[in-house]
């Protein structure tokens, strides 16, 4: 058994914290500017310019790309040859959100579904935990804002509406939300699993980096020509028309049941933060 | 790319009048920010007939809730949330003398009929760009609801504070029409 001090978890989940909110990834930068170069608007343009400049700014002067700094949603992998001492994992966690949002100066944006008081720091976060084989602990920091969120959706199909009608609900969903959710979004796609796992699975295709493509032959193409087909709806960039909609669909899939066919759509604004580390 | 209108708040009907769907715009002067529980409050004191925290007439919201400022700055970054979460009070403020509102997103044929009627602006600014949008307000003060956090009432004072007119008060609306105009 390798131990690991849940303490290193508190500094790495701050670290994480405070540059996945000022660091944008390369990837999406570079996908920024393939979009600038297929932008036929002239605001769509001027838009994406803007989030190249601003990207920028947030890097260099250490301010968030975007004031809304997200809920904390933390993705653990524990090796199965770890062992934890020295306090819990969950409070490790929070407390790593807690020093972030704070040390950052990162906007607390959690509060009580019906009275609206903030909790004031953040917490809880959303912890995925995934147990895998060795040694290793990997956190992954993934801020995700509301705007976006709030655009995405679940549902169970019937399976006989097959690809077509996946992509059907997935387009709908994109046109439906327009301008909402922050274009140019990335399209996270889970098919399969259960209710609660087509969501974690639109979720996690989030995370893959922009431009690669999906090891899975059948999925691929899926991604390619839902992409164009969204990106012929004119939405554009923050919506007021163009080309550029959205940067990526990424689509992960597992088996379902015999009766089901369980869809998530889950969006991304433009800010696609993430940042991992291994302990 | 047509030249920025400059713009200085509070806006007159005049100035409100005049601009058309995807105009550029560079604000200067005084905007007011409030978002979702600010906007609740504000409507429950115009309903109960007591004085608002600020006079509504001729100013501009903002639908913002900015990240703390550094030490050194005035706001942390203040780039616009989802307006259509404040669709269901704009109408009473613009009755009362708003001209103009900041945010992302569409908004209702209530509001958009309310632009109309009483002469005021939707602007939109780019979400997600908040860094590069706090580089144009040179001083924030809580004005009004200081335990909200991030959802207070502040009072900005903006430079050149970039915008795109979104709807009109003539019934433009650039969202409908920029979409139709690339799709294929």
């Amino acid at each position: 058994m390798r131990e690991i001090h849940v303490g290193e978890i508190t500094k790495a989940v701050k670290d994480l914290a405070i540059r996945s909110n000022m660091e944008l990834g390369e990837d999406v930068l570079k996908a920024f500017e393939q979009g600038l170069e297929q932008e036929e608007s002239p605001t769509g343009r001027d838009i994406l310019k803007h989030l190249i400049e601003n990207a920028r700014i947030a890097r260099e002067e250490r301010i968030p790309m975007c004031q809304d700094t997200g809920l904390a949603v933390v993705f653990v992998e524990i090796g199965q040859e770890v062992h934890l001492v020295g306090g819990s994992l969950r409070e490790a966690i929070e407390e790593g959100v807690r020093q972030g949002y704070e040390e950052g100066y990162l906007r607390k944006s959690v509060c009580h579904p019906f009275t609206r008081q903030n909790t004031g720091d953040n917490t809880p976060a959303i912890i995925h935990v995934d147990l895998v084989p060795g040694d290793r602990l990997k956190l992954i920091f993934a801020p995700k804002g509301g705007g976006s969120e709030n655009m995405s959706r679940v549902t169970m199909l019937t399976p006989a509406v097959g690809i077509q009608g996946v992509k059907e609900f997935v387009i709908q969903r994109v046109k439906e939300m327009g301008p909402n959710p922050c274009p140019p979004t990335i399209i996270g796609v889970g098919i399969g699993g259960t209710f609660e796992v087509a969501a974690l699975l639109a979720k996690k295709a989030l995370l893959r980096p922009l431009g690669s493509v999906n090891p899975d032959a059948e999925l691929a193409p899926l991604e390619k020509g839902w992409l164009e087909e969204i990106n012929r709806l004119g939405i554009g960039p923050q919506g007021l028309g163009g080309r550029i909609t959205s940067l990526a669909v990424h689509i992960n899939m597992m088996p379902c049941h015999i009766a089901s066919l369980p869809v998530a759509v889950n969006i991304q604004c433009h800010a696609a933060r993430h940042k991992e580390t291994e302990l | 790319m047509q030249e920025a209108i400059r713009l200085t708040t509070p806006l007159k009907s005049e100035d409100v009048d005049k601009l058309r769907i995807g105009d550029r715009v560079l604000l200067n002067g005084i905007v007011y920010t409030a978002r979702d529980a600010a906007h609740k409050r504000l409507i429950q004191l115009i309903e109960a007939g007591e004085p608002l925290p600020f006079d509504v007439e001729g100013q501009v919201i903002y639908y913002v809730g900015p990240s703390p400022a550094k030490p050194g700055q005035a706001v942390g970054a203040a780039g616009p949330t989802t307006s259509y979460r404040m669709d269901a009070y704009a109408p009473t403020l613009i009755e009362r003398g708003l001209k103009g509102m900041i945010g992302k997103g569409k908004r209702n044929d209530a509001v958009k009929d309310a632009m109309q009627n009483h002469k005021a602006v939707y602007f939109a600014a780019i979400g997600g760009a908040g860094a590069l949008m706090a580089k144009s307000i040179l001083s924030a003060d809580i004005i009004a609801y200081p335990e909200l956090g991030p959802e207070a009432i502040r009072k900005l004072e903006v430079k050149n504070f970039p915008v795109i007119v979104a709807n009109d008060a003539h019934g433009g609306d650039l969202y409908e029409e920029g979409a139709k105009a690339y799709a294929r």
